[in-house]
């Protein structure tokens, strides 16, 4: 294959401002971090510990393998949402390797109001159970959560996506060969001791993990019958008398433990099959990303520079090299798997739009996974593209990203604005994982264009009335447009909303697609059946 | 010369006796126990015999075994090596009636050595030296108790059949008298079956000197000089020298001479010592024969560069000595330090259990190792723990003395605790290396001996066993990668890695005497920890590490200091050997520290196996915390175990006499409530 030669000059005052300009994004961003992993706070962690309990990211820690990666998702989730303060919207998920495996974790953070599920707690909890179908990755529940967030019901109980989906999904993955494992580390009360009864195997920690359709309160009022909560649904109850739990375990340790053992004994293979090689770092420092990419969307860079610091060995074979050069098409491998590389260089034109929807059949037709880096301010407007039919182009590169079955990874590395976020397999296409890195905005256009298309509107009106619209006012009334679209179109916002799996560091990016495309090999790559191609 | 020989004994001694019988040419049939079916010494031997079961009553003790095995065989001869029927005086009438030669002292002699207080008046008779002391018959306590007064105090209690600690004790006052006469009658009449004592002179600083003799069927007799064995525990020895530092050749002389006395005022043959106590103005007392071949033999060999057993085997067969008085010289210095499977720092507890690692030192002209064991033998409680002999010479103590610092770092041992690393300990202590040697040594200089008991811990020794762990655990990922469909994942990695944190890694170890694990972060240079380096955090200190493992030999580099240590790994029971010092700790490891999670209720367990000697307290009992509750022998010692708190007898689980195994639960106690 062919090495990509870098350009960079890494002692220019533009590389030391932009390299300057990410890592203060990335601090803020471990900053965040920070916070979030504090939990419910210092008082209710310890309140937590002094119960002989483990902390959620403890439980994870002592639950994985030995010093195994753990790929989280949405760390920032319900970041800023609600008027409470609920980081990672109370649950934490992943991928972690757990007795030689890739599962799914999903752990409820009950030093997080009680562990109770607000909307996004719900969304995140079942984002983590599609990834687990759509990549065939068994689920292990630490459980330890009071149940639907009540101020919040509406939002959480009723609709298809809200609390009952996640036992539908559990019934269905059981039924497709998912394995569901759940470990009552709490309070599992009410839908939720649907969690473990559920599961194909369930552990119960003695005296700590409560199962019951209804609490003493609810039961007392209901029937006016006294009972404790251990008494009701304890350990010994389930693991003893009800049988809706299989294993018992003596505290959180040991129930970590026969979660391993559980795994252990899942007879699990993987399916997906890859040509794959021997893992190569890149021969360019990562690093250096930040310096290239830099925090404004505005300056341009040649996303070449930034595969360079991703693939191994930074080896890339061009398709169509000098075709449609606004989209950079080719393959490459990111430790050891080949993979297709889909990379905005520009506005999309026909061409571009042509050569990727080509490069994506060829990439489904061989089973070759492909990588999204989106940086695109749109499609090329104008009449003479219209004319040339630039809809029916980009409709073929959207029909094929759409189609396209093999496991599919985008990171917003830029900008990722109106219909370029579609054809290049923004989070309604269904990519396997997505991730933002923390320079990228997301938005339906950028929010100069669409303050000047909403004040182009309003200057008609003027006009069509007669009115005078100075142009203090004008600026007046574009800046909180302009503002509007910079909050939302923001990494954070889009993360605390699950429009991603996660903000990501630059520097991570090879290591992560690594670790996802690893994982999505656990279901089998299925082949592609292309819808009608506009010609 | 025999053309067979039968070894009625097992261990280091058997195999050592092996040896030589093979260098001149004999054949040798070993004898075994069911303990011992796979031991070293049956596969040295050329043919072996079984006699019975592991207690060595029912089998290394049982006389008519032993001599049938010998007939069976066509055995000449019988070589007893130490202990079991050595110093048994029917022993050799038994080889005698069956025409069997015995390779040791005639009937006589040994009867004439066997009781103690016989043995002190035929040498009294015979002018040789001795402690003053009552060694009569009449045995009425306040009798004992008046003569205890004559003598003046300390005085030594000493059971006239006993030997090896047992039956014992030192009596510092007299109010003391009354309570360690019983004990000390109690103990011989459960190890001999004879109660009678005798009452001695309890020299305050005084050595152990001995003296090598060896008489041949002529009536010649010459002495293979001194050794000096003053530093013991329990009157067992540790580490014994030759010759005696501060040795004068006049003493020698003098000494050499009253045990050549001693030897043939009882017409002996064969291999013998005389030992005595010396007093620091040089004055010397009888203190008894040993009518054997001593288990610090070798360190005479090593300075006159003969053969012990050849001699052995030459006098038995009717030759004359092999050399005279005038042609036997020592030539340098010379160690032996007793490799016992037992806990130092736990009073010596002995130690039974699996050598699942063992690396000796390597053998040469200065270094020899005479062992009996192999790595996967069983440690038992049926026999004796001393597992091994490291001797060492050289032209000098102190050039021999590092020596053998040098061959104890080299002794690695783990699966059985040991006593190696106090043994090097010993022979660094400056006062051991002055020569300010008596048998209160260790008493003595504990201090230095000992480790704190729940010190603190080396962060350096936790860096390497972290250092270990992670190899290990690189070693794991990579095999569980070649077997895996999906060899290159990056999941593979164990570096911890972590979405927009600092991967780490944290590792945990339980420390022997401290209560909580240590925890030690690590941090891969790449979060994939395919690179062997790493940041080890240990409470406050920061440690950069790399290095590599093969098989057991890890070469470390701890902050750019290059070391090669060795690593012993049971099961993640880790023991470091540094050349300097060895180190434990458990590696906690998520899967394999299930047995934690027994449901833990207040139980005392056996500490070792052994028997039940008594209950007591009756099942049922109210008991308050430290009450002694039951007694186990187990390994010749007596261990009392107490209630842990106030509380309820609920139950024994066993009866006097029943045999129990180590960690057996004994009894069901209930603490009571708060």
């Amino acid at each position: 294959m062919s090495v990509i030669k870098s350009q960079i000059n890494t002692r220019t005052p533009q590389f030391a401002e932009n390299d300057a300009a990410m890592r203060h994004l990335i601090d803020d961003l471990h900053q965040k971090l920070e916070q979030v992993k504090q939990g419910g706070g210092a008082k209710a962690q310890e309140r937590h510990l002094s119960r002989g309990k483990l902390l959620p990211r403890e439980r994870i820690e002592r639950l994985l393998d030995q010093g195994a990666p753990f790929l989280e998702f949405s760390q920032l989730a319900a970041w800023e949402v609600y008027d409470d303060f609920v980081p990672s919207a109370g649950i934490i998920t992943g991928i972690g390797r757990v007795s030689g495996v890739e599962c799914i974790i999903v752990a409820n953070d009950a030093t997080t109001k009680g562990g109770t599920y607000y909307p996004l707690t719900v969304k995140k909890h079942l984002r983590a159970q599609e990834i687990a179908r759509k990549n065939r990755l068994p689920c292990i529940y630490l459980v330890d959560s009071g149940g639907a967030n009540l101020p919040n019901q509406d939002e959480v109980f009723p609709d298809r996506d809200h609390f009952g989906r996640i036992f539908y999904n559990q019934a269905n993955m059981s039924g497709e060969g998912i394995p569901q494992i759940a470990s009552v580390m709490g309070s599992c009360t009410a839908g939720g001791a649907y969690v473990p009864a559920m599961a194909d195997e369930s552990i119960i920690v003695k005296e700590q993990g409560t199962i019951f359709l209804a609490g003493p309160p609810l039961v007392k009022a209901a029937t006016g019958e006294v009972v404790t909560a251990e008494d009701l649904g304890g350990a010994d109850v389930h693991a003893k008398v009800s049988g809706v739990a299989d294993h018992y375990a003596l505290n959180d340790e040991h129930a970590l433990q026969l979660v391993r053992r559980a795994v252990a004994r899942l007879n699990w293979r993987k399916l997906g099959e890859l040509d794959i090689q021997p893992s190569r770092p890149p021969i360019y420092d990562p690093e250096e990303i930040y310096g290239i990419v830099g925090t404004d969307l505005r300056k341009p860079f040649d996303v070449r520079e930034v595969i360079a610091r991703i693939v191994d060995a930074s080896e890339f074979d061009e398709f169509k090299r000098w075709y449609g050069e606004t989209l950079v098409t080719g393959f490459a491998r990111i430790h050891g798997y080949p993979v297709g590389i889909v990379a905005n260089n520009g506005v999309l034109f026909s061409e571009s739009a042509q050569k990727g929807a080509h490069f994506v059949e060829l990439c489904a037709q061989r089973g070759i996974p492909l990588v999204f880096l989106q940086n695109i301010t749109g499609f090329m407007v104008g009449s003479r593209y219209e004319h040339e039919g630039i809809a029916k182009h980009g409709a073929k590169m959207v029909t094929a990203v759409a189609c396209a079955q093999v496991p599919k990874f985008t990171v917003l590395i830029g900008g990722s604005f109106g219909a370029g976020n579609y054809g290049m397999c923004g989070r309604a296409y269904d990519p396997n994982f997505m991730w933002m890195w923390p320079n990228a905005r997301i938005s339906v256009m950028g929010g100069e264009q669409a303050a000047n298309v909403l004040a182009q509107v309003k200057r008609e009106q003027h006009e069509r009335n007669g009115t005078e619209w100075p142009k203090a006012d004008e600026d007046a009334f574009k800046k909180p447009v302009r503002e509007m679209y910079e909050h939302q179109g923001h990494p954070y916002y889009a993360s605390a909303r699950l429009w991603d799996d996660g903000i990501l560091d630059p520097v991570q990016t090879r290591d992560t697609l690594g670790l996802a495309i690893s994982a999505s090999l656990n279901a089998a790559i299925k082949p592609t059946r292309f819808g009608v191609f506009r010609m | 010369m025999f053309r067979k020989i039968l070894i009625a004994n097992r261990g280091e001694i058997a195999c050592r006796v092996i040896r030589t019988a093979h260098r001149l040419g004999i054949r040798c049939v070993a004898v075994y126990s069911d303990a011992d079916r796979h031991a070293l010494h049956v596969k040295m031997a050329d043919e072996a015999v079984y006699l019975g079961a592991a207690p060595a009553r029912d089998s290394y003790l049982v006389i008519e075994k032993v001599i049938e095995a010998a007939k069976q065989t066509g055995a000449e001869a019988i070589h007893p090596g130490y202990g079991f029927l050595s110093e048994n005086s029917r022993f050799v009438q038994a080889c005698d009636a069956a025409g069997i030669v015995f390779i040791g002292p005639p009937v006589g002699a040994i009867e004439a050595m066997g009781s103690k207080s016989a043995a002190k008046s035929i040498m009294e008779k015979a002018g040789v030296p001795l402690v003053p002391g009552y060694h009569g018959k009449d045995q009425n306590p306040e009798l004992l108790k008046a003569e205890a007064e004559k003598i003046g105090y300390p005085v030594l209690l000493k059971a006239t059949a006993g030997g090896g600690g047992k039956g014992m004790r030192i009596v510092e006052k007299a109010a003391d008298f009354d309570q360690a006469l019983a004990s000390a009658k109690r103990e011989a009449i459960n190890g001999f079956g004879d109660d009678t004592m005798l009452v001695e002179k309890y020299l305050v600083k005084p050595r152990h000197v001995e003296l090598q003799v060896f008489c041949d069927s002529k009536g010649q007799g010459v002495y293979l000089f001194e050794r000096d064995c003053s530093v013991q525990r329990r009157h067992q020895k540790v580490i014994e020298e030759a010759p005696a530092p501060g040795m004068t050749d006049s003493l020698r002389a003098q000494m050499g001479d009253a045990a050549l006395k001693a030897a043939q005022a009882i017409g002996y043959v064969g291999a013998g010592t005389v030992e005595f106590l010396l007093d620091a103005d040089d004055s010397f007392f009888f203190m008894e024969m040993n009518t054997r071949l001593q288990v610090e033999h070798p360190v005479t060999e090593m300075i006159t560069g003969e053969d012990l057993v050849e001699w052995q085997l030459k006098v038995a067969a009717g030759q004359p000595l092999p050399k005279q008085q005038s042609e036997l010289q020592i030539r340098g210095h010379a160690f032996e330090a007793r490799i016992y499977a037992e806990d130092p720092d736990h009073d010596f507890l002995p130690a039974t259990g699996t050598l699942s690692y063992l690396r000796t030192p390597e053998e040469n002209r200065h270094v020899r190792v005479d062992t009996g064991v192999l790595e996967g033998d069983e440690v038992s409680i049926y026999y004796d723990p001393m597992i091994a002999k490291l001797i060492v010479w050289d032209t000098s103590r102190e050039a021999a003395l590092s020596r053998m610092a040098q061959a104890l770092a080299q002794y690695r041992i783990a699966g059985v605790t040991t006593n190696t690393r106090f043994l090097k300990r010993l022979a660094e202590a400056a006062p051991f290396q002055q020569a300010d040697l008596d048998t209160g040594f260790i008493e003595r200089h504990q201090a230095l001996l000992f480790d704190e008991k729940g010190g603190s811990y080396s962060p350096n020794l936790l860096a390497l066993a972290a250092l270990y762990a992670l190899l290990k655990l690189n070693h794991e990922r990579q095999q569980e990668a070649t077997r895996s469909r999906d060899p290159w994942s990056p999941w593979h990695g164990f570096g911890g890695w972590r979405l927009n944190t600092n991967p780490t890694l944290n590792l945990r170890f339980a420390l022997p005497e401290q209560e909580n694990p240590v925890e030690v972060a690590v941090e891969a240079s790449n979060a994939t920890g395919n690179k062997n380096l790493w940041t080890v955090r240990v409470g406050e200190h920061k440690l950069l590490v790399e290095g590599q493992l093969n098989d057991d030999r890890l070469d470390a580099v701890v902050n750019g200091h290059h070391r090669s240590i060795h690593v012993a790994d049971l099961h993640n029971q880790l023991t470091l050997f540094t050349a300097d010092e060895q180190f434990s700790c458990q590696w906690l490891r998520p899967d394999l520290d299930s047995h934690e999670f027994e449901e833990a209720t207040a139980s005392l367990t056996a500490p070792m196996n052994g028997s039940v000697v008594t209950l007591l307290a009756e099942a049922g009992a109210r008991v308050s915390k430290g009450d002694p509750l039951i007694v186990i022998e187990a390994m010749k010692m007596e261990h009392t175990l107490s209630a842990p708190s106030d509380g309820l007898v609920a139950e024994f689980f066993y009866a006097a006499g029943d045999l129990v195994s180590q960690g057996a639960e004994l009894l069901k106690f209930e603490a009571a409530e708060e």
